[in-house]
C-alpha cells in the first residue's frame, strides 16, 4: 500500500499543521482566562453589586398573620384589610418647593396640615429608612380615583392594600394580645427578625411579641422584569411565589373568665387580675385596668392618641398583672406561714394570744382592725387574718433569712417566666437584710437597717415589698399543687391556617419546693374557714358561694394613695384546687370590699356551667319531697 | 491478545518480560493524564450538580446528581472498553459506522420525541438517547476512514468536495432537527479530519469564503428576501451577544445575567450565596450554562481549575495525534481533539460573552447522558490510540 508522494502526509507538513492546531488552542485558552480574570477579578466588584441590585425586581405580597385565638377558639384577633395612602420619600421631587407643594397637596386631601405630613413622614422614616410611609390607613375610594387620575402630581404617591390587625372585642385582653408595628432598624439586626426587611409587620407586644415567628408569615414575592425607572414592565412577570399566610395561635384564655375579670376591675378602678390553673401554669384570664383599645396603636397615630396612651398618668399601657410593683397586705401570710413551718418557728398547732397589737421594740404594731382575736392557731390565724400571730412569726424570723428565702422559693420578687414581654424590674422586690444594706451602701436615705420592724412588716405585705397578681398566684399555686412552682403561659398550641395542630407548648414546671402535706392541708383549712365560713374575713363575698374554695384578703398601704391597695386571692374548688385567681384594686380599700367581690365574679365565671347545673339539680332535688331535707343539710352546712 | 502473540514471534528476544496485569488488561499504555482531566471534570460536574440543582426538581433533590453520577460512569466503563479495542479496526467499518450516524439521526424525525420545538432524541427507558451527539464522534471516524481511504482517488478539489458531502450530509440532518450548537460541532469536525488529512490550505481558503457568505445570506440576505433560514430564536441567539444589553428577557439579556453571575463569584466564590446562578436569573444552569455556575459558586479558583482541566485534556489529545501509529489515527485523534476544543470554546465563551448562544453543552460538565456519554467514548478512542501507538513503539505489533 502506497500513496502517491503528493498524497501522503508528509512528517514535516503534519506537524506544521498540528503546530497550528496546538497554537490556535493556547490562543482561545489564553483568552479565555483573560477574560474570565476580567470578569472575576477586575469587574468582580461590580458585577457583584449588579448581581445584588438585579435589574429584576422583588415585590413583596404581604403575607397574613396569624389569628389568635381563645382556648375554645374563639376569635381573639385577626386581619382585615385596608386601604393605606403610603409615600415614598424616595421618589418625591427633589426641588423643596415642589415637594413642599405635593405634601402640602396630598395633606389637604387627608385633612392634614404640611407641618404634620412632615412630621409623619419623619417619625416613619425614623422606624424604618427607605420602606414607603403610611400617611393614612382605611381611605376611601374617592381619594384613590383621585389620586389615580392625577398620578402625575403625586409621585412616590401610592395607595396599597395592606392587612391590619383585627380586635373583634375591641379592649379584650388587650394587655395579653399586645400590639404590632414596622420592624424598627434596631430590631432588623436582631436574630429573631432576620431577613426581615425594612416595614415589615412584627409583634410588638404581648403574645404578638412572643409567638412573632409563628404569627408572622411569609411574605410572597412577585418577581418583575423591570426598566431603568423599576417600573415593572408589561408582561414581565417572572416568577410569583405566593404569600405564606402566618399559624394561628392558640392562648389558653377562657374567654368567660377573660371577660368576667375585666368586667370586674373596670367597675372598680385600676387594678389587675390574673386567674391559672394550679396544676399546668395555664393562664385562664388575666387582664389590667384601665386598659386600651390595641387598633390605636396602629400608626398613625394622632396627638390625642399619643397623650392618652403614652402621657396619660394611669399608664393604660402597662399590664399591670404581671408588671405592677404592688405591696400585697395580708395575701402574703400564706408565705409568712410556709416560712414559719418550714423553719421550725411554729407549727400549724401553734397557739399565740392576739390581744388586739403587739409591742415589738418600741414600735407598736395593730391589728388592722384593731380588736384581738385571742388565742388562735394557724387555722384561725388565717381565717380571722389575725395580724398580731404573723407580727410574732415575722419578729421571730427577722434574724433569719427564712421569710425571703420562702417568698423567694414561692416566687416572689423574681421572674415567673410567663411568655410575655416585661420591662426590666417588674419581677419586683422582696426586701431583707442583704437589700437595707446594699441600700444604705448606694446611699438611699429612706432605707433604715433591717430589723425586726421591717421584717414584722414583710410578714404582713407591707413595707418595701414589691409583687405582682402573678407572682402571688404563682406562690398561692405552688402550695395548692403541692409544692409545684408552675410556668405561667399563655401560649397553648400553633395551628396552621387549616386547624392543624403544629406544635403544643408544655414549659413545665420552673422548680420544686416541699411542702408537707400537713403544713398544705393547714394552710388551705385556713383560706377555707377564711373564705367560707362565719366570721371570715371574705365571708361576705362567699359564704353563699355553691362551690368550696379557699381565698385570703390582703390590704395593703401603698404610698401616696389615700386608699389602701384591695387583694384578693382565691383557690378553687376545696380541698383540691384546680384554679387560683389573684385580684388586685388599686385604692379599693379593703381586700373584702373589691377585691374579694371581683373574684367571686370571675369564679362565677368559670364555673359557671357547673353553678347552672348544681342549681337546676337543686331545682330537681325540690321537687323530690323525701330529699328537701338532705338538701337543707347541705345548705346548712355551707352556711 | 493478537498482537502480543504475533510480537512473540517476531521478537522473541522480548519473551521474557512478562505481560503486566495492566498489559493484559490491555490498559498499560493509557494516557493517565488525559483519564484523570476526564474524571476530574465529571466528578466536579457531580460535584457542582449537587450543589446547584437541589431545589430544581421539588421533592427529588439529587435528581440531576444521581443521573449525572450513573452517566458518568457508564461514560467511564466505555472509555475503558474502547481504550483495550483497536481503533482501527473503525476504519474498516466506516461505511457501517456512516450509515449508522445518518440513519439514526435521521430516525429522529420520524421516532424522536420534541422537547422545546426541537426533535433531536430518542426516548430510551434510561434516558433520552441523543443520536447526534454520538455523531460528533461517528462522524470523524467514518470520515477519517474515507480521508484515508480515498487518498488516491480523483482530483484534490473532487476529493475536498466529496469529504465535504459526506461530512455536511449528517450535519444538515442535525441542523434540520434544528439543533444549531451539533451541527455546528459536525461541520468543525469535518473540517479538522480534512485539515490533518492534508487537504491543502487553499481548499480551506475558499471554504472559509464559503462559510462567510453562507453567514452573510442565512443572518442578512434570506431574512431580507422573506425566507429566513434560521428559527427566529436561533437568529437572536446567535447575534445577540455583539450587544448583549439589547432587550431584557431576549437571549441577550440571559447571556449577560451569565457574565454578571461569573463575574460575582469573583476570585474565591459566593458558594450557597450566589442568586443569579440559583434564582433563575441564568437558564440552562444544569446544561448549557453550567460554567455559570461554577464561575458564580466556586469563583476564578473553581472556573480556572476547570478550565485548566480541559487545557490538559485537549493537549493530550494533540499530543497522541503526533503520536499515532498511522494516519488514521492522527486524522481520528486530531478531529476529536479540534471538536472538543470548539466545544470548550464556544461553550465557556457563550457563558463568558464572547461567543454567541448556539445550544453546544459543556463536554463532560453540562448534565446530560448523551453527551457524557459520547465524550467519553472519544476519549476511549483517544486513550486506544496512544495505547496502540505505545505498543508499536515497544514493536509488540505488526502493520
Amino acid at each position: 500500500m502506497y500513496l502517491r508522494p503528493e498524497d501522503r502526509v508528509r512528517p514535516s507538513r503534519m506537524a506544521l499543521r498540528i503546530a497550528v492546531v496546538g497554537g490556535v488552542g493556547v490562543a482561545l485558552f489564553a483568552v479565555l482566562f483573560f477574560r474570565l480574570w476580567t470578569l472575576q477579578v477586575l469587574d468582580g466588584a461590580e458585577n457583584l453589586a449588579e448581581a445584588k441590585n438585579n435589574r429584576t425586581r422583588s415585590f413583596e405580597i404581604i403575607a397574613p398573620r396569624g389569628k389568635i385565638l381563645a382556648r375554645n377558639g374563639e376569635v381573639l384577633v385577626d386581619n382585615r384589610t385596608s386601604l393605606a395612602l403610603q409615600v415614598d420619600t424616595t421618589k418625591l421631587p427633589e426641588e423643596p418647593a415642589a415637594e413642599a407643594a405635593e405634601l402640602k397637596e396630598l395633606g389637604s386631601l387627608v385633612h392634614m396640615d404640611l407641618e404634620h405630613v412632615r412630621k409623619a413622614l419623619a417619625e416613619g422614616e425614623a422606624v424604618a429608612a427607605g420602606a414607603p410611609i403610611t400617611l393614612r390607613r382605611d381611605v376611601g375610594y374617592d381619594l384613590i380615583y383621585y389620586i389615580e387620575e392625577h398620578k402625575g402630581k403625586f409621585p412616590g404617591v401610592s395607595v396599597e392594600k395592606v392587612f391590619v390587625r383585627n380586635y373583634p372585642d375591641e379592649t379584650r385582653a388587650a394587655h395579653v394580645l399586645g400590639s404590632t408595628g414596622e420592624v424598627s432598624e434596631e430590631e432588623l439586626e436582631e436574630p429573631p427578625y432576620e431577613g426581615l426587611e425594612p416595614g415589615e409587620i412584627v409583634g410588638q407586644g404581648g403574645v404578638e411579641y412572643t409567638y412573632d415567628k409563628f404569627l408572622r408569615g411569609t411574605p410572597g414575592i412577585s418577581r418583575y422584569q423591570v426598566n431603568a425607572l423599576g417600573e415593572p414592565t408589561p408582561g414581565g412577570r417572572l416568577t410569583s411565589t405566593p404569600p405564606t399566610p402566618g399559624d394561628n395561635l392558640k392562648l389558653t384564655i377562657n374567654p368567660a373568665v377573660q371577660a368576667a375579670g375585666e368586667g370586674a376591675l373596670a367597675a372598680r378602678g385600676p387594678g389587675a387580675f390574673v386567674t391559672m390553673n394550679v396544676h399546668s401554669g395555664e393562664v385562664l384570664g388575666m387582664g389590667s385596668f384601665p386598659t386600651y383599645d390595641p387598633t390605636e396603636l396602629t400608626p398613625p397615630l394622632s396627638q390625642a392618641q399619643v397623650d392618652n396612651l403614652f402621657r396619660n398618668p394611669e399608664d393604660p399601657l402597662t399590664n399591670r398583672a404581671v408588671e405592677g410593683l404592688y405591696p400585697t397586705g395580708s395575701t402574703f401570710k400564706l408565705i409568712t406561714a410556709m416560712a414559719s413551718l418550714n423553719s421550725g418557728v411554729s407549727t400549724p398547732e401553734t397557739r399565740i394570744d392576739d390581744p388586739g397589737s403587739i409591742t415589738i421594740g418600741e414600735q407598736k404594731f395593730e391589728d388592722s382592725e384593731g380588736v384581738g382575736y385571742g388565742d388562735v392557731d394557724l387555722v384561725e390565724a388565717l381565717k380571722y387574718s389575725s395580724d398580731v400571730y404573723f407580727y410574732t412569726l415575722g419578729d421571730e424570723m427577722w434574724q433569719t433569712n427564712d421569710l425571703q428565702d420562702w417568698a423567694h422559693r414561692l416566687g416572689i420578687g423574681r421572674s415567673t417566666g410567663i411568655d410575655l414581654p416585661q420591662a426590666e424590674g417588674s419581677e419586683g422586690l422582696v426586701p431583707g437584710k442583704q437589700w437595707a444594706e446594699e441600700e444604705i451602701a448606694a446611699g438611699n436615705e429612706f432605707v433604715e437597717p433591717w430589723g425586726p420592724g421591717q421584717n414584722v412588716q414583710l410578714a404582713t405585705g407591707q413595707g418595701y415589698l414589691q409583687t405582682d397578681p402573678l407572682e402571688m398566684a404563682v406562690a398561692y399555686a405552688t402550695v395548692a399543687n403541692g409544692g409545684t412552682v408552675v410556668t405561667p403561659h399563655l401560649g397553648e398550641e400553633i395551628e396552621d391556617p387549616a386547624g392543624r395542630v403544629l406544635k403544643e407548648f408544655d414549659p413545665g414546671p420552673r422548680r420544686h419546693v416541699h411542702v408537707d402535706p400537713a403544713y398544705r392541708a393547714a394552710i388551705l383549712e385556713g383560706l377555707h374557714e377564711a373564705a367560707q365560713s362565719q366570721g371570715g374575713t371574705s365571708c361576705s363575698s362567699f359564704c353563699e358561694f355553691p362551690i368550696e374554695v379557699g381565698g385570703k384578703t390582703g390590704t395593703a398601704e401603698r404610698v401616696g394613695h389615700a386608699y389602701n391597695q384591695s387583694w384578693y386571692l382565691v383557690l378553687a374548688p376545696y380541698p383540691n384546687p384546680q384554679i387560683v385567681t389573684a385580684v388586685t384594686i388599686e385604692e379599693g380599700g379593703f381586700g373584702a370590699e373589691s377585691a374579694a367581690p371581683a373574684a367571686k365574679e370571675i369564679l362565677e365565671a368559670y364555673f359557671g356551667h357547673q353553678l347552672k347545673e348544681e342549681a337546676e339539680e337543686e331545682t330537681e332535688t325540690e321537687v323530690g319531697i323525701g330529699e328537701e331535707e338532705a338538701v337543707l343539710e347541705e345548705a346548712g352546712e355551707v352556711g | 491478545m493478537m498482537y502480543a502473540t504475533r510480537a512473540r514471534q517476531a521478537r522473541p528476544e522480548l519473551f521474557d518480560e512478562r505481560p503486566t496485569i495492566g498489559e493484559r488488561l490491555g490498559l498499560a499504555h493509557m494516557d493517565w493524564a488525559m483519564a484523570f482531566a476526564a474524571v476530574g471534570l465529571i466528578a466536579f460536574s457531580v460535584f457542582t450538580l449537587g450543589q446547584a440543582t437541589l431545589h430544581d426538581i421539588p421533592g427529588n433533590p439529587h435528581y440531576y446528581v444521581e443521573r449525572q453520577a450513573i452517566y458518568g460512569v457508564a461514560g467511564i466503563v466505555g472509555m475503558l472498553v474502547l481504550a483495550r479495542i483497536d481503533y482501527s479496526r473503525f476504519r474498516e467499518l466506516r461505511v457501517g459506522i456512516y450509515t449508522f450516524l445518518c440513519v439514526s439521526i435521521a430516525l429522529v424525525f420520524v421516532f424522536g420525541f420534541a422537547a422545546r420545538g426541537s426533535r433531536r432524541a430518542f426516548e430510551l427507558p434510561f434516558f433520552a438517547f441523543q443520536p447526534s451527539e454520538l455523531g460528533k464522534l461517528l462522524l470523524v471516524l467514518a470520515l477519517a476512514g474515507f480521508v484515508i481511504d480515498g487518498a488516491r482517488r480523483g482530483s484534490p478539489i473532487r476529493r475536498t468536495a466529496r469529504y465535504l458531502a459526506l461530512g455536511l450530509a449528517p450535519a444538515v440532518l442535525v441542523f434540520l432537527q434544528p439543533d444549531l450548537g451539533t451541527c455546528l460541532v459536525l461541520v468543525v469536525g469535518t473540517l479538522a479530519v480534512m485539515y490533518f488529512g492534508g487537504v491543502p490550505w487553499t481548499h480551506f481558503a475558499v471554504i472559509g469564503g464559503g462559510i462567510a457568505a453562507l453567514i452573510a445570506l442565512v443572518l442578512v440576505v434570506a431574512p431580507a428576501i422573506g425566507h429566513p433560514v434560521l428559527k427566529e430564536y436561533q437568529e437572536q441567539r446567535l447575534t445577540s451577544f455583539l450587544n448583549p444589553s439589547a432587550e431584557p428577557g431576549g437571549a441577550g439579556y440571559q447571556q449577560d445575567q451569565s457574565m454578571v453571575a461569573i463575574g460575582a463569584g469573583q476570585k474565591t466564590g459566593r458558594g450557597d450565596q450566589a442568586t443569579q446562578t440559583r434564582l433563575d436569573f441564568v437558564p440552562e444552569r444544569s446544561t448549557d450554562f453550567i460554567f455559570a455556575v461554577i464561575g458564580e459558586r466556586y469563583g476564578f479558583l473553581g472556573a480556572a481549575f476547570v478550565l485548566s482541566l480541559y487545557a490538559l485534556l485537549i493537549w493530550r489529545a494533540l499530543r497522541i495525534v503526533t503520536l499515532s501509529k498511522n494516519s488514521y489515527g492522527i486524522l481520528v485523534a486530531g478531529g476529536i481533539a479540534v471538536e472538543l476544543l470548539f466545544q470548550v470554546f464556544v461553550n465557556v465563551g457563550m457563558c463568558l460573552g464572547i461567543m454567541p448562544i448556539t445550544g453546544i453543552p459543556l463536554p463532560m460538565m453540562s448534565y446530560g447522558g448523551s453527551s457524557v456519554l459520547a465524550t467519553f467514548l472519544a476519549i476511549g478512542v483517544l486513550q486506544s490510540i496512544n495505547i496502540q501507538a505505545r505498543l508499536s513503539r515497544r514493536g509488540r505489533f505488526a502493520w
